[in-house]
């Protein structure tokens, strides 16, 4: 469905299994209320997310993009979300030069129990997506309006 | 002591008025010890307790001008010896850093109040900036044989999160001191209840019984005096222990001193200069002990 | 790939603020989907029989439902499309409830966002496979780390149901903290009568292995074949000699060392032996305090020994153990109440802990059974309870409720009437929470005819009065302060997650909550699962429990082992990585990132392969994002699976 038009944008969310989408769930289960924006994607575990699928999902339209995984230590799979952290940190740097505001993009730790900091960390990012305004678009009916701003700017 | 020791010094209203001697001591005992106090120039009331229960803008209002007036002295830390005027302060400090509550105290004086100074109690300052150990390398007359409780009212250390100074319960800092000056402490089992405070004036019954019940403790663990550090709690412990006595058919003969006032006894200052005898209850029996104890320990 | 849709009402959970019948009209808009539908309550039987005739009749290849968490329902709707004939792995979920439903009530919003899940898992679903799992061995062994009674309880209905058991217990002697109570409530009956038998069963019992004084150090593997490294502590004495004489217990000079088992309440020898019935019975040495470990010289232990298992230069020993399930029964410890500086902060050695208290009504504690004043050893007249010490209080961090405090405070007030009859008890508490069977008539019974004074208030201040404590506290249902003059105050300390929990937990690969209670499966149908396969729960180690209730999971996570081990085999899971070998270059990248050693290098004429072990690829996927071809392929979340996932949300 199209974003809803001067209500939501579009956040995408990668999320372990083991942690952070059980952590969803207990904020889920808690009735902690959030902003309706962001969209979940589970994966077995942050160290399953390749660090084009962020930037794929950026160029396809998206405004935001969260990851989130099992703390330091408490990976299910002992040492995934390492990996994420040392490949994502590097991801972000390079964010700016696509054209992407390196905000639009967190990475964050959250464990099954946190159902409270859950909500705490969409709200907050969904706020900071919302500060930033929709991302320029490079394919879709938008794409026009971009390559013209581009043109303009040089 | 490595670098010096410069800070501001706000007296508070007592300082002129009941508590004259503890402001004689604190300004004495900091001489003695090279810790320089300059006078906050122009300072006013804090506005005590009457002011905050009625506004807090206008409570704060009085502590942010004279905060305003520290800042301007060009130092960042002011000294009070007061725990009701440190608590203002302090409390003024903490509120202001709402924007809503500093525009409206903002309003209400000539000039927007720069608040950023830390400040600090007198009894903090010893502690914590010159040291119990610098303090013990200064006393040239230890107050052997004076056994002393120390009391800290209720205010001095709560609440917590503002004045960050020592324990809530079970302060130790001035237990501390006294120990570097050679006095016995006994442990004062109730250092941080209430005296009464104000209700001195408009029920005095209330400061009978809770004041009473300190003088009893301390009488019964064996305390010859208790060292304070406010000068409300000094004052009903000490000015009204006549009437306490009347009161409770006590029969408490019981000096209460300024803690700065025994500082300044042991680091050798004279008694003039620290007010021993503006005290209600006589301290003489107490200190001539001292001095005899003194005397038989050099022959 | 025809798919069929069903979104679920869940009563009103989901239908409250979704528009269910909006989100199937939708779906059916997508590639492929050739029906969709909204039911009540998809879990229910009807509901599954409403999946399996829709792919009977509309001939489905795959079942998106819209419900729950797949953390709660994949497994069941897995089994209900395996019952129409589809592959289980052609099924997928998106989640409404939890992440939608649950926590916003806009309803445009909600529905809005549950089109686009239906949507994600449609496109996902489309480029499943079928999977299938393979059979593995089993190591029909259980570990239980824990000999409380709890653990106690699971090691031997596992060992009665014919299982090998291991036994790791960190302290010198299994039994926990019930074998330091006097009495159990609400039958003040004794507590070693109880648990002492159960304790030399698990010594005595054929299937079982005792590690008492010893540790997990390390733990590798999977459900059915886990491989646990145990550290035995140095006790500095042979214990396969020791026979439990005590002769060295009686001679050893040095009698300063901490009693941890009588909680500090009087000293012990250097060496000793825990408690009469300990077990195992075997002395140990605390090296803090051994003069000849410290200073090199005395050795009398060592000269009385009769059996010679004195031994100073022992070391810790490593021993490892395989095992194919785990039972984690670590228990509880008490708050460190001295952060309370208003009873004390430790400072008067007349404020004691309950368990304390329950040391010295014990006739085997160090008082010999007899309440005596900690400072001077007097008789107390007047004993104050004060509960909620660490329970139920934010400002220490520790808001919930420990649960049991209530009826030991009961019962202690009860023992201190019969101990001294003519001593008075008085309670300060909160709430009473005596939920329970007999519970709640315990407590009156301590009331009524125990004439205990229970006040409801929080104590303000203890401090000493002569030679006894006065105690102030509020009663807010007079709306007075009172004070008690006390001879004795026993503080009914909460519990908090054993020491070490967290670390232990890590090795496991369970997680925690933030007081470091473990987290079960679920929390109300899997209370003694966990989120890792293999690893199970029992006791106080996942929330504050009573006997009662911690003997009921030690026998619930048994029965889960002996469930498990009912089967030779385990089916593996088939979401595992597998190597495309025309596109894998050989680098070995994969290899070195490989938690688990799951992958191996192979060669294929000629040339270097990668080859993923299916029994041992735990399928995190972290090969996956490391091959720089895109040849490793964690089969379920391949790269073409999520990022239709990415593409089904991002298209505007």
């Amino acid at each position: 469905m199209p974003v809803l038009k001067g209500k939501e944008l579009r956040i995408v969310g990668f999320l372990c299994n083991w942690c952070s989408y059980g952590g969803a769930d207990t904020a889920g289960v808690g009735r902690f209320n959030q902003p309706t924006d962001l969209r979940i994607i589970r994966v077995p575990c942050s160290g399953r997310i390749d660090p084009l699928f962020v930037v794929k999902a950026l160029m396809n339209g998206a405004d935001g993009v969260l990851v989130s995984g099992c703390h330091p230590r408490d990976c299910h799979y002992a040492e995934g979300n390492f990996y994420a952290r040392r490949r994502l940190e590097i991801m972000q740097r390079f964010l700016p030069v696509l054209g992407y505001e390196a905000e639009r993009f967190e990475y964050t730790w959250v464990s099954a129990s946190e159902g409270q900091r859950w909500q705490q960390v969409v709200a907050s990012f969904t706020d900071q997506i919302h500060k930033l305004g929709p991302a320029p678009k490079i394919i879709g009916p938008q794409a026009a309006d971009t390559l013209n701003q581009m043109a303009a700017a040089l | 002591m490595n670098k010096p020791l410069n800070y501001a010094y706000y007296p508070g209203c007592s300082s002129t008025g009941t508590s004259l001697e503890y402001d004689m001591s604190s300004r004495a005992v900091c001489a003695a010890l090279d810790i320089n106090l300059t006078d906050v120039p122009d300072w006013s009331c804090c506005g005590s307790t009457p002011a905050h229960t009625v506004d807090h803008s206008l409570s704060s209002a009085l502590s942010a001008r004279n905060l305003d007036q520290v800042a301007s002295m060009g130092l960042d830390s002011c000294v009070s010896p007061c725990p009701s005027c440190l608590a203002n302060l302090k409390t003024a400090k903490h509120r202001m850093e709402d924007a809503g509550f500093r525009d409206k105290v903002n309003n209400l004086l000539d000039k927007p109040a720069d608040t950023r100074v830390e400040t600090k109690s007198v009894l903090q300052i010893l502690v914590e900036d010159y040291g119990i150990e610098n303090i013990r390398k200064k006393v040239v007359k230890p107050l052997t044989g004076l056994v002393v409780g120390a009391y800290y009212g209720c205010i001095l250390n709560r609440p917590a999160e503002l004045m960050q100074f020592d324990d809530l319960e079970h302060p130790m800092a001035m237990d501390n001191i006294m120990e570097a000056l050679g006095a016995t402490v006994v442990p004062f089992p109730l250092k941080v209840e209430c005296c009464g405070a104000s209700f001195g004036i408009p029920r005095k019954d209330v400061v009978m019984r809770l004041s009473g019940k300190l003088l009893d403790t301390a009488h019964g663990i064996g305390a010859m005096a208790l060292v304070t550090a406010c000068p409300l709690c000094q004052m009903n412990l000490d000015m009204r222990q006549n009437q306490i006595n009347k009161a409770n058919g006590s029969k408490h003969t019981m000096p209460i001193f300024y803690f700065t006032q025994l500082m300044g006894l042991a680091l050798g200052l004279p008694e003039k200069e620290l007010g021993i005898g503006k005290l209600c209850v006589s301290p003489r029996n107490v200190l001539d002990a001292i001095d005899a104890n003194l005397k038989e320990k050099a022959a | 790939m025809k798919i069929g849709v069903f979104v679920c009402h869940c009563g009103s959970n989901i239908e409250a603020t979704v528009d269910t019948a909006a989100v199937a009209a939708a779906s059916r808009e997508f590639p492929d989907v050739v029906f969709a539908t909204d039911t009540m309550y998809t879990c229910s039987e009807p509901g599954q029989d409403e999946i399996v005739a829709a792919i009977k009749e509309h001939n489905l290849g795959g079942v998106v439902v819209a419900s729950c968490t797949p953390r709660m329902h994949e497994q069941t709707f897995r089994r209900t499309v395996e019952r129409a004939g589809l592959n289980r792995y052609l099924f997928e979920m998106a989640n409404i409830r939890e992440h939608v439903s649950w926590i916003g009530k806009d309803r445009e919003s909600n529905t809005n966002k549950s089109v686009d899940l239906v949507r994600m898992a449609t496109e996902k679903l489309m480029r499943n496979r079928p999977l299938y799992s393979k059979k593995f061995d089993i190591n029909k062994r259980v570990l239980v780390i824990g000999g409380g009674v709890a653990g106690i309880q699971a090691a031997l209905d596992c060992a009665d149901g014919g299982l090998e058991v291991v036994m790791v217990e960190k302290a010198p002697t299994i039994g926990g903290k019930m074998a330091k109570l006097d009495k159990t409530f609400p039958t003040v009956d004794c507590s070693s009568c109880i648990l002492g038998p159960r304790m030399v069963d698990v010594a005595q019992h054929p299937n079982i292995t005792l590690y008492a004084y010893s540790e997990i150090e390390e733990i590798n593997g999977y459900v059915g074949n886990f491989e646990i490294k145990v550290k035995k502590k140095a006790t500095y004495v042979d214990w396969d000699s020791c026979t439990g004489c005590g002769i060295c217990m009686e001679k050893c000079p040095s009698k300063k060392a901490t009693d941890t088992f009588n909680e500090g309440i009087g000293k012990t020898t250097a060496i000793n032996i825990p408690f009469p019935q300990a077990i195992p019975k075997k002395a140990k040495i605390d090296p803090d305090f051994c003069t000849k470990i410290q200073k090199g010289k005395c050795g009398v232990c060592a000269k009385l020994c009769p059996s010679g298992c004195i031994n100073y230069e022992m070391q810790d020993e490593f021993v490892t153990e395989k095992v194919g399930a785990i039972v984690t029964a670590t228990g509880f410890d008490l708050f460190d109440w001295s952060i309370y500086g208003e009873y004390g902060a430790g400072r008067y050695p007349d404020v004691i802990t309950s368990l304390q208290y329950e040391r010295m009504l014990s006739a085997s504690g160090p008082t010999g059974g007899h309440i005596k004043r900690p400072s001077d050893g007097k008789e107390p007249k007047n004993v104050v309870f004060i509960q909620c010490v660490g329970s139920r209080d934010k400002s220490v961090g520790r808001p919930y409720c420990s649960g049991f405090c209530c009826m030991y405070t009961a019962k202690q007030a009860i023992l201190t009437k019969d101990h001294l009859p003519d001593s008075q008890s008085y309670v300060f508490y909160m709430d009473i929470r005596a939920i329970g069977k007999l519970y709640d008539e315990f407590t009156r019974r301590a009331m009524e005819e125990y004439d205990t004074k229970y006040i409801r208030g929080r104590v303000s201040m203890i401090y000493p009065q002569g030679d006894r404590l006065l105690v102030r506290g509020a009663d807010t249902l007079m709306g007075a302060q009172v004070e008690v003059d006390a001879d004795l105050v026993v503080l009914a300390v909460g519990a908090e997650a054993a020491a070490g929990a967290g670390e232990l937990a890590e090795k496991l690969r369970i997680s925690y909550d933030s007081y470091g209670f473990y987290m079960e499966g679920h929390p109300k149908l899997k209370p003694v699962e966990t989120n890792t396969a293999g690893v199970y729960l029992a006791g106080a180690c996942q929330g504050p429990k009573d006997i009662p209730s911690s003997v009921g999971q030690g026998s619930a996570a048994a029965a889960k082992v002996l469930g498990l081990f009912s089967k030779d085999q385990l089916e593996s899971d088939p979401q595992v990585s597998v190597v495309d070998i025309k596109r894998c270059i050989g680098c070995g990248k994969c290899i070195q990132t490989c938690p688990f050693g799951a992958i191996k290098e192979m060669e294929f004429r000629g040339m270097a392969k990668a080859d993923v072990i299916e029994t041992i690829c735990q399928g995190c996927g972290i090969c996956t994002s490391t091959c720089p071809q895109g040849a490793v392929q964690l089969q379920h979340f391949t790269d073409n699976q999520i990022l239709s996932e990415v593409n089904a949300l991002c298209r505007f």
